[in-house]
């Protein structure tokens, strides 16, 4: 995997609110097609890392390297950035006026100014792949919240990103429907989609990643493949981190 | 009995209506530039700009505070004073109403857009949508269901409020319902007619707001 090209690169990144420091000196690489899941302790920083490689919040230092370029160069536009790295979030945000379609269509439209015919193939082969064809017509409010952030991530999806980050997109669900989202990034994982994800499903994050991340503190703890970090954490917080999950 | 009892209003129902007439004038004119103005004022607000955001703020509790009355005042006699310039009743009035609505209505457009949750936003911005894109396909689409409600009843707050502008010689309804009544004696009917003519005008529009307000909120 780490022969393949580096698609993103975080450096000594840092980054507060007021007093308090969320990231405090942060590296990591991606490579292409790589699937990393960060897990840790809530309020360790984990949400903020992937909305400041999303440039939806200001960094205090370090930089976010996007394919070779910093995102924060003044010479690069955020919204080119936000074109090429997807974001799906825990809320399941889809516009609440506008119907399946018109969410989809609107930034492959109006921000790429794609073709309508080609997008629109597109965005139905993909509600067909997440189940949801019949669905192209309703308004949000139509639609239960597992419908709802499996639309948002076709709406990332089609946009043609090199990365999708998803932000803890199960954690506001009903239980019964985390499975039917949950097994919809598994099938981008097994395409070769390059995905960070931020999860607390720890089997689904042993299922998915190629890479686990510990995060505390604002820093990354430990990491390495799955089956070690999960069976031989080397860290104490880490141990400490995944007895919880263990009844 | 030709100017007595219910006939009154029959009697004088041109020289009401005229009346009416320009009641409405300085309503609808005033609303209908305020509708724009108060957006670009409502914008403003929002502004981060320090000095921006204090100008409006006073801007907004000046109207606020100080009666209509008295900006129609200062406008049609101190200013056409100190300025050199004629201006009619009317147009006095149309001014000060303007500013006024460009108030409110810059508030109810500012209290609409701050309300739309920033997940609406962020996930607008997250697929590379400009400020102004954002604006136009998320912010206003979204805010326009809060705006409307709001401008309608501040539609029949003006309406009502132009009743004052028979204090600076504008003859409105009013105005010509007084005339009538000095003339036939007859406060009874007249009176009871304007407060139909402003029911009728502000009753349906305050329905409208309500079913709107209940209909967009769903």
């Amino acid at each position: 995997m780490n022969n393949e090209e580096i698609v993103l690169e975080i450096k000594d990144l840092y980054k507060g609110f007021g007093e308090r420091n969320v990231l405090n000196g942060l590296d990591f690489t991606l490579h292409k097609g790589e699937v990393v899941v960060i897990i840790g302790p809530s309020g360790c920083g984990k949400s903020t890392l992937l909305r400041c490689i999303n440039g939806l919040e200001k960094i205090d230092g370090g930089d976010v390297i996007l394919e070779g370029s910093s995102i924060y160069d003044k010479n690069i536009k955020m919204r080119q950035v936000r074109q090429k790295v997807g974001i799906v979030f825990q809320s399941y945000d889809l516009f609440s006026h506008m119907t399946v379609m018109e969410n989809i269509l609107l930034g492959p439209l109006k921000v790429q100014k794609r073709d309508k015919q080609e997008v629109s193939e597109l965005a139905r082969e993909l509600l067909k792949k997440v189940g949801l064809s019949d669905r192209e017509n309703d308004y949000p409010r139509q639609l239960s919240g597992g419908q709802k952030q499996r639309i948002a991530i076709v709406r990332s999806l089609c946009m043609n990103p090199d990365i999708v980050l998803f932000d803890e997109v199960t954690a506001a669900l009903d239980p019964e429907m985390v499975r039917e989202v949950l097994d919809v990034i598994l099938d981008l994982a097994k395409q070769g989609l390059t995905m960070i994800i931020v999860t607390h499903e720890m089997h689904f994050a042993r299922a998915v990643s190629d890479r686990i991340l510990f995060m505390d503190h604002g820093k990354i703890v430990e990491e390495g493949e799955p089956e070690d970090l999960f069976g031989n954490p080397k860290t104490e917080r880490a141990k400490q981190f995944l007895n919880k999950f263990d009844y | 009995m030709q100017n007595s009892g219910i006939n009154v209003i029959f009697n004088n129902i041109g020289i009401l209506l005229d009346g009416l007439g320009n009641t409405l004038l300085i309503a609808v004119t005033s609303l209908f530039i305020s509708f724009f103005t108060g957006f670009g004022f409502g914008l403003l607000r929002m502004s981060k700009n320090r000095i921006v955001k204090l100008l409006t703020y006073i801007y907004l509790e000046a109207f606020r505070i100080i009666p209509i009355m008295v900006w129609l005042f200062s406008f049609f006699f101190f200013i056409p004073r100190t300025l050199g310039i004629d201006i009619s009743g009317e147009v006095a009035a149309i001014v000060v109403f303007t500013m006024w609505g460009t108030a409110e209505m810059g508030d109810i457009v500012r209290g609409a857009l701050e309300s739309l949750s920033k997940g609406q936003i962020e996930s607008g911005l997250s697929i590379g949508l400009s400020k102004l894109q954002l604006f136009l396909y998320i912010q206003f689409p979204q805010a326009i269901k809060r705006i409307v409600p709001g401008a309608i009843s501040l539609g029949t707050r003006m309406i009502k409020t132009t009743s004052l502008v028979v204090l600076i010689g504008v003859i409105d309804v009013i105005a010509r319902g007084k005339q009538v009544i000095e003339r036939t004696k007859e406060a009874f009917w007249i009176y009871g007619f304007l407060f139909l003519l402003f029911f009728l005008m502000c009753y349906p529009l305050s329905i409208m707001a309500r079913k709107l307000e209940r209909k967009w909120e769903s």
